[in-house]
């Protein structure tokens, strides 16, 4: 089978590491082979697979040697659960530098020291929030990842920054073969939450691949710094990542995303209850002038 | 003062006594100096072996880089090809270094377009400057071809060439079928080497990686040759002459040897010569491929391994006797073709010049300095002359670089045992060489007139004159139509060093009546 690199996008804080990590131990369990490339300064991409608090990353080892040129593949790339290969870029602390040159430099060098041209099935990007500079897109670049997933729940941020990242897809898509693959909803049970993803989905011209239902169990393995599929594989939520994978390996649906405009998204919210319809004698109206008024 | 009938320039002029008030009024009036003397002190003290070991303590610092960037490079390779114009998708300033570098070395125009990005352009990335950029060169300067390099700047804020030249052809700022082969080549990574093998591993994937259906290796019968970071268009030449007298087919891929030297006959030209878009194509076709730098092709050494399926042969820059035999065999045996009776003859005349002037050169301590094949090659044909390479420094090589020279020089006991290898280290730590292990002569490029003046500064018995070889010089011309390549290069090579060594021994023995019992007419 020919190597398949995916990139996984999304609101940040919105569970894109943690849903990576699991997925991807789900599909290392099939006996796919896999590694995952952590675009995110944090270098919290790998922890749940290697059972570590954050994996040296690339930029750090670099920054120690003195260049990235120093550097041999085998010291910044570590094998954790299920053989699963584990790479993170790094990137500068908060504040100073620049993250997204991190990641170009991390991803040409494993290009460079052939990770990709090793035995796998899978490779996996874990992109850091949106797609806010073109080195956050270094993922999606031709002969690179085709397959994004955006991780999204029922919230009204959340679905603004998946419609925000098909933009981005957009741009490189219409020249290149980078294409959406659908969304993932990570559940925070909102109402109707399903529905409204699936209509996200379709109004963007894909699919929800999965609703991954929210489950304590999840934190519990995170606090022993595994996944679900490791720490329980009988829990039920082990399982929905099973089915994640499954459907991922199975996914035929490749799409160029046709983003909605923000009307559209305001429209959408309201049909679900999500946003009121807007009442426009309130705006720009502070609380004394409204008790006044009453 | 400065007088209209007879303009002076600034020497001799400023040693006239006027001169000499205004500029010692100058400071001692407003520079605040520390007086001669301290500067004295301060000079000696950098020139000791106590400033040395604190020199190569230094971390965070390079004084004097002996390299240059990567798009530099890819400037080079790019207008190596017919009709070629170099784009560099960055701001102008770059490209402005580029031109004056190039032409300060060549002494002719250098055509090199940038497609200006500014403020704006690095907040929302520069794809609006790469459309209007690719449409205007394509209208004003008609070339067949543009291939597209970056700066630091379009790198750091991740511009994706593959995107935005795709998005161009897309949206009709150029034909889709117009040449637009590009190379990232962010000029805080490597150096003009890799810039080089940037551009040329993305020329040769450009018409080639999906086109490879029917290339059959050896089907056309050629040897592709290729250059790497050259700047002596002798040893374009000279290979041509080599490939044409044994009757081996050849392609030279990149030869900017005509655009680099065109006449003055009244006729600007923006493009003259080059490597032709079908040679290219045809490139897998070839019986294999020959780099003559092979350190510097680390990426287009995959491309053509991986995708042309050439077995490329083990060979040095084939600079020297040895390393110009092994060269020429391995084409004679590729190509079949017997090793011509003029090269042979060739070869014996440099043997013959090398036995007449080893007297001279045996025993000679060099210092020298430059891209890692250039001091590989050089330091082999040292060794090949008796002489001794004491330092060869290579800002550029990398631990490739020095796994190189090790073997080299295992293979070349006993005389290499004085030799010292630095590998990322700059000028400055020459200088301090050059002060606490004297050699003889210094081989490199022009900014080590520098270091020869400080030397002289010392006195004269401390002077190490400066020898030209190398990319690039500033400071003396024509030498760039020079050959360092196969025999001829050697002969002229050979030729530059025993005259460096004869007229220093003639500047050492002309004093009258003191030294110039050794003053001889024959050498």
């Amino acid at each position: 089978m020919a190597l398949r690199q995916c990139a996984i996008y999304g609101k940040g804080g919105i569970g894109k590491s943690t849903t990576t990590q699991n997925l991807v131990s789900a599909l290392a369990e099939a006996g796919q082979k896999v590694m995952i490339v952590g675009c995110d300064p944090k270098a919290d991409s790998t922890r749940l697979i290697l059972h570590a608090k954050a994996q040296n990353s690339i930029m750090e080892m670099a920054a120690e040697a003195g260049s990235v040129e120093d550097l041999e593949l085998e010291d910044v790339l570590k094998v954790g659960y299920r053989d699963i290969k584990c790479v993170e870029s790094g990137g500068p602390e908060p504040g100073v530098g620049c993250a997204g040159r991190g990641v170009i430099t991390a991803i040409n060098f494993l290009e460079e020291e052939g990770a990709y041209e090793e035995d796998l099935d899978f490779v996996f990007y874990d992109v850091l929030g949106d797609v806010v500079c073109g080195g956050f897109a270094m993922p999606i670049r031709e002969n690179k990842a085709q397959e994004i997933y955006i991780v999204c729940s029922g919230e009204m941020m959340a679905m603004y920054a998946a419609n925000n990242i098909a933009k981005g897809i957009v741009k490189y898509a219409n020249s290149g073969s980078v294409r959406l693959a659908g969304l993932i909803c990570n559940s925070r049970n909102t109402a109707r939450e399903d529905e409204l993803i699936m209509e996200l989905a379709r109004q963007l011209g894909t699919q929800m691949i999965h609703f991954v239902p929210r489950d304590n169990v999840v934190q519990r393995a995170e606090i022993r710094r595994m996944t679900v599929v490791e720490y329980d594989p009988t829990a039920k939520q082990a399982d929905e990542y099973r089915q994640l994978a499954n459907k991922i390996v199975n996914n035929r649906n490749f799409v160029i995303p046709t983003p909605i405009t923000m009307d559209e998204l305001e429209s959408l919210l309201m049909e679900f209850g999500i946003l009121d319809e807007e009442d426009e004698s309130i705006i720009g109206k502070a609380a004394h002038e409204e008790a006044a008024s009453a | 003062m400065q007088n209209a009938d007879d303009i002076k320039p600034s020497y001799p002029l400023f040693r006239k006594d006027e001169y000499k008030q205004s500029l010692g009024d100058k400071k001692a009036n407003f520079e605040n100096s520390h007086g001669q003397a301290k500067v004295d002190e301060t000079f000696l003290w950098t020139t000791s072996v106590e400033y040395k070991e604190l020199n190569f303590q230094r971390e965070a610092l390079t004084i004097n880089p002996a390299k240059a960037c990567q798009p530099l490079g890819a400037v080079l390779c790019s207008i190596g090809f017919e009709k070629t114009m170099p784009y560099v998708h960055g701001s102008q300033g770059c490209v402005a270094y580029f031109r004056t570098y190039f032409n300060r070395h060549f002494k002719e125009p250098l055509s090199c377009v940038s497609d200006s990005m500014t403020e704006d352009a690095a907040v929302f990335g520069g794809q609006k400057n790469m459309y209007d950029g690719l449409e205007n060169c394509k209208a004003l300067y008609k070339p067949d071809m543009i291939a597209v390099s970056t700066t630091c700047m379009a790198e750091v804020i991740g511009d994706d060439l593959n995107a935005f030249i795709n998005n161009a052809k897309k949206e009709g700022y150029i034909d889709q079928d117009f040449a637009t082969p590009y190379a990232h080549t962010p000029s805080f990574v490597g150096s003009h080497v890799t810039g080089w093998d940037n551009m040329f591993e993305g020329i040769a994937r450009y018409f080639t990686l999906n086109h490879m259906e029917g290339k059959v290796v050896g089907s056309n019968g050629k040897i592709n040759l290729v250059p790497g970071f050259e700047t002596y268009l002798g040893n374009f030449r000279v290979m041509k002459r080599m490939m044409s007298e044994m009757g081996v087919d050849y392609s030279l891929l990149s030869d900017p040897s005509e655009v680099l030297d065109t006449p003055a006959d009244g006729e600007f030209r923006m493009y003259a010569g080059g490597t032709t878009q079908d040679e290219v194509k045809d490139a897998p076709n070839a019986l294999t491929t020959i780099f003559l730098q092979p350190l510097q092709m680390e990426k287009t050494r995959k491309l053509v391994t991986d995708t042309w399926k050439h077995e490329i042969p083990k060979l040095n820059i084939p600079m020297g006797l040895e390393w110009t035999d092994e060269f020429l065999m391995a084409v004679s045996k590729i190509s079949g073709q017997p090793i011509s009776e003029s090269l042979t003859t060739e070869r014996g005349r440099l043997v013959d010049m090398m036995t007449d002037s080893h007297t001279w050169l045996h025993g000679k301590r060099f210092s020298l300095w430059g891209d890692p094949d250039f001091t590989l090659g050089m330091t082999k044909f040292l060794l090949e002359l008796g002489a001794e390479p004491v330092h060869v420094l290579c800002n550029n090589g990398g631990k490739r670089w020095l796994k190189a020279m090790n073997k080299m020089l295992e293979a070349s006991a006993p005389v290499n045992n004085a030799t010292q290898l630095f590998h990322s280290h700059d000028l400055w730590h020459l200088r301090s060489l050059v002060f606490t292990e004297k050699p003889d002569f210094m081989i490199g490029n022009s900014y080590g007139k520098f270091i020869q003046r400080d030397t002289l500064q010392k006195g004269k018995d401390a002077e190490v004159p400066l020898i030209r070889i190398g990319f690039p010089i500033f400071d003396r011309h024509h030498l760039h139509r020079a050959t360092t390549l196969g025999y001829e290069g050697a002969m002229t090579m050979l030729t530059t060093l025993v005259n460096a060594v004869l007229e220093k021994l003639d500047a050492d023995t002309m004093q009258m009546g003191v030294t110039d019992f050794n003053f001889d007419l024959v050498r």
